[in-house]
């Protein structure tokens, strides 16, 4: 399974890469990063077919996630759609319901429980 | 004619005891004046009828030389002593006469009218003289009255004036003191503003310093079945992990290290020490910290933010907690302006704030100073109010919500503190742009 992480925070990846050494080792799942929503749209462009889940942080410089994901949602919905968990650190209702509405799988507030999203990777891998 | 010097020497005492009427020296003199000039009236009559006129003459003239010669000689009538001189004239005149007519009665006789003549204009002399010296005496009292008076309003004025001045150094040291105690209000206000914005900015370092020490705990116990299994390979991969680990641990905790001591300076009395500073650093690090706060008071607000840094700033000497609080004024202002646009804005209107430094150099191309410049495509500013923004206390927020003195205050920092500049470019409806232009001193 392939995921796409979006954040604007560089250390996320080492972060991810060590949480989940032992799926990646065992071919269970495969990271990709981007480090701002238009980096993203860019990879997806390419390779949107492969990338089953995006998780992607809302509060980023430039175009924030809710922005992103309003993008997925227009341009890279094809079936099988992927999914899209939206992070931030500000685990507010205006929050998610915005990424709700938008259209948005599930919603994590920072700092991330790597044990509960693992739990919430394992039901769409499914 | 005889009569002249004794009715002069029968007058000249009594006129004094006149003039001396109101003194102390008044009981002294009084009866010895009225002596002199009954001597003089008992001399005229008792005299008339034993001696001869040229005799009598100078016997008079005699007598009224030597009542003048010893008014003069006493202290308490040197004020007199003009009085005293224009008599002078007369005894000589008297004299004079009386020796001509004893020794040349001829003459005498023959010329009588004009010795009689000269003598009663000497008499005259004494009179006019006495009438101008009165006059005089009247004037310079009235002149020494008059300057009492002026010196009385003088000192009174100048104790009014004294007061005023003191009350006003006073006022002024009040105000000094109002004013430092605004200044640290408005420090604290703007440290509210950032509260949130730091919170967020600890926030993630923190969550980076937990998740890699959590994970570096997992990395060993795996690190340890490894070593049963003997898989050294795998054992230097995870070491290597663990070790980059730390010194992201080390990373984050200075990152949160360094936004606490910048909150920290942000909210202490300036010690106004310039020191070298890079620019860049304050404006990213006080983009972000503004760009949060505002962020934490409305989760619905979003902005692109820009930075175009030069990142070949020289390093410039300022005192960077007050240049700080500039950028983080300028920053909430452009914040606030997009914000407010956004509430009555289309739908596709896109906020954008952007911050850019750069170098600029002089005419003949040596180093100027740096540029930073501050622009949002926010609200704008009106043209009415565009003369008063810089002014203490204005402000256009609600009641309660600004201070009005962060413009005010950052006009003080950068162009009396540090000699630079600020310019203002704003359109209403369109945006602002702040560009503070500081010296390489």
């Amino acid at each position: 399974m392939k995921i796409l992480v979006v954040d604007d925070e560089e250390d996320v990846q080492p972060l991810f890469l060590q949480r989940f050494r032992k799926e990646i080792k065992n071919h269970e799942i495969e990271f990709d990063f981007a480090q701002s929503g238009e980096e993203a749209l860019n990879y997806l462009k390419e390779k949107h077919s492969e990338v089953v889940l995006i998780l992607s942080d809302i509060n980023m410089p430039g175009m924030s996630g809710i922005e992103l994901l309003d993008h997925i949602r227009h341009d890279y919905n094809m079936p099988p759609p992927p999914v899209v968990m939206m992070i931030t650190a500000y685990g507010d209702e205006e929050n998610h319901r915005q990424a709700m509405d938008k259209g948005a799988n599930d919603f994590l507030t920072k700092p991330l429980d790597f044990n509960l999203l693992k739990e919430k990777l394992k039901t769409y891998s499914e | 004619m005889h009569f002249f010097p004794f009715l002069a020497a029968m007058l000249l005492p009594m006129r004094i005891n006149k003039a001396i009427k109101f003194t102390d020296i008044y009981q002294f003199w009084r009866w010895r004046l009225n002596g002199a000039a009954a001597i003089a009236v008992g001399l005229f009559i008792f005299l008339d009828d034993y001696l001869e006129d040229d005799v009598i003459k100078i016997v008079s003239a005699m007598y009224l030389a030597g009542l003048i010669y010893y008014l003069r000689e006493q202290p308490d009538f040197k004020k007199f002593n003009i009085l005293l001189n224009a008599h002078i004239p007369l005894v000589g005149v008297v004299a004079i006469s009386g020796i001509t007519e004893l020794v040349a009665p001829k003459f005498y006789d023959t010329y009588h009218t004009y010795f009689t003549s000269i003598e009663l204009m000497a008499f005259g002399w004494v009179y006019a003289r006495f009438a101008t010296s009165k006059k005089q005496q009247e004037e310079i009292r009235r002149i020494n009255e008059r300057r009492t008076e002026l010196e009385a309003m003088v000192a009174e004025r100048t104790a009014e004036i004294t007061k005023q001045r003191n009350e006003l150094q006073e006022t002024v040291k009040e105000l000094q003191a109002t004013q430092a105690q605004l200044i640290q209000q408005e420090k604290l206000a703007s440290l509210g503003e950032l509260t949130a914005g730091i919170a967020h900015e600890i926030q993630n370092p923190l969550n980076f310093v937990n998740n890699f020490s959590e994970v570096s705990m997992e990395l060993i116990d795996e690190m340890e079945e490894e070593l049963a299994k003997g898989d050294t390979e795998e054992v230097m991969a995870i070491a290597t992990d663990i070790k980059n680990n730390l010194e992201k641990i080390r990373h984050h905790g200075k990152r949160a290290d360094g936004i606490v001591k910048g909150m920290l300076q942000h909210s202490r009395a300036s010690s106004n020490v310039k020191e070298p500073t890079n620019i860049n650093t304050i404006a990213d690090e006080y983009f972000r910290l503004a760009y949060h706060g505002l962020r934490a008071k409305d989760k619905s607000f979003n902005a692109e933010l820009v930075s175009n840094l030069d990142p070949n700033l020289p390093v410039i000497n300022i005192v960077s907690q007050d240049v700080g609080r500039v950028l983080l004024n300028m920053f909430t202002n452009a914040f606030y302006a997009v914000h407010d646009k956004k509430r009555s804005a289309a739908e596709d209107y896109k906020p954008k704030v952007e911050v850019s430094t750069k170098n600029i150099h002089t005419l003949s191309g040596g180093p100027y100073g740096i540029e930073i410049k501050v622009k949002d495509n926010g609200s704008g500013i009106p043209d009415a109010i565009k003369d008063k923004i810089m002014q203490p206390f204005f402000t256009t927020k609600p009641a309660g919500e600004g201070t009005g003195l962060g413009l005010s205050l950052s006009y003080d920092i950068i162009v009396k503190a540090h000699k630079g500049k600020i310019d203002i470019n704003s359109k209403e409806g369109e945006g602002t742009e702040f560009i503070i232009t500081l010296p390489v001193q």
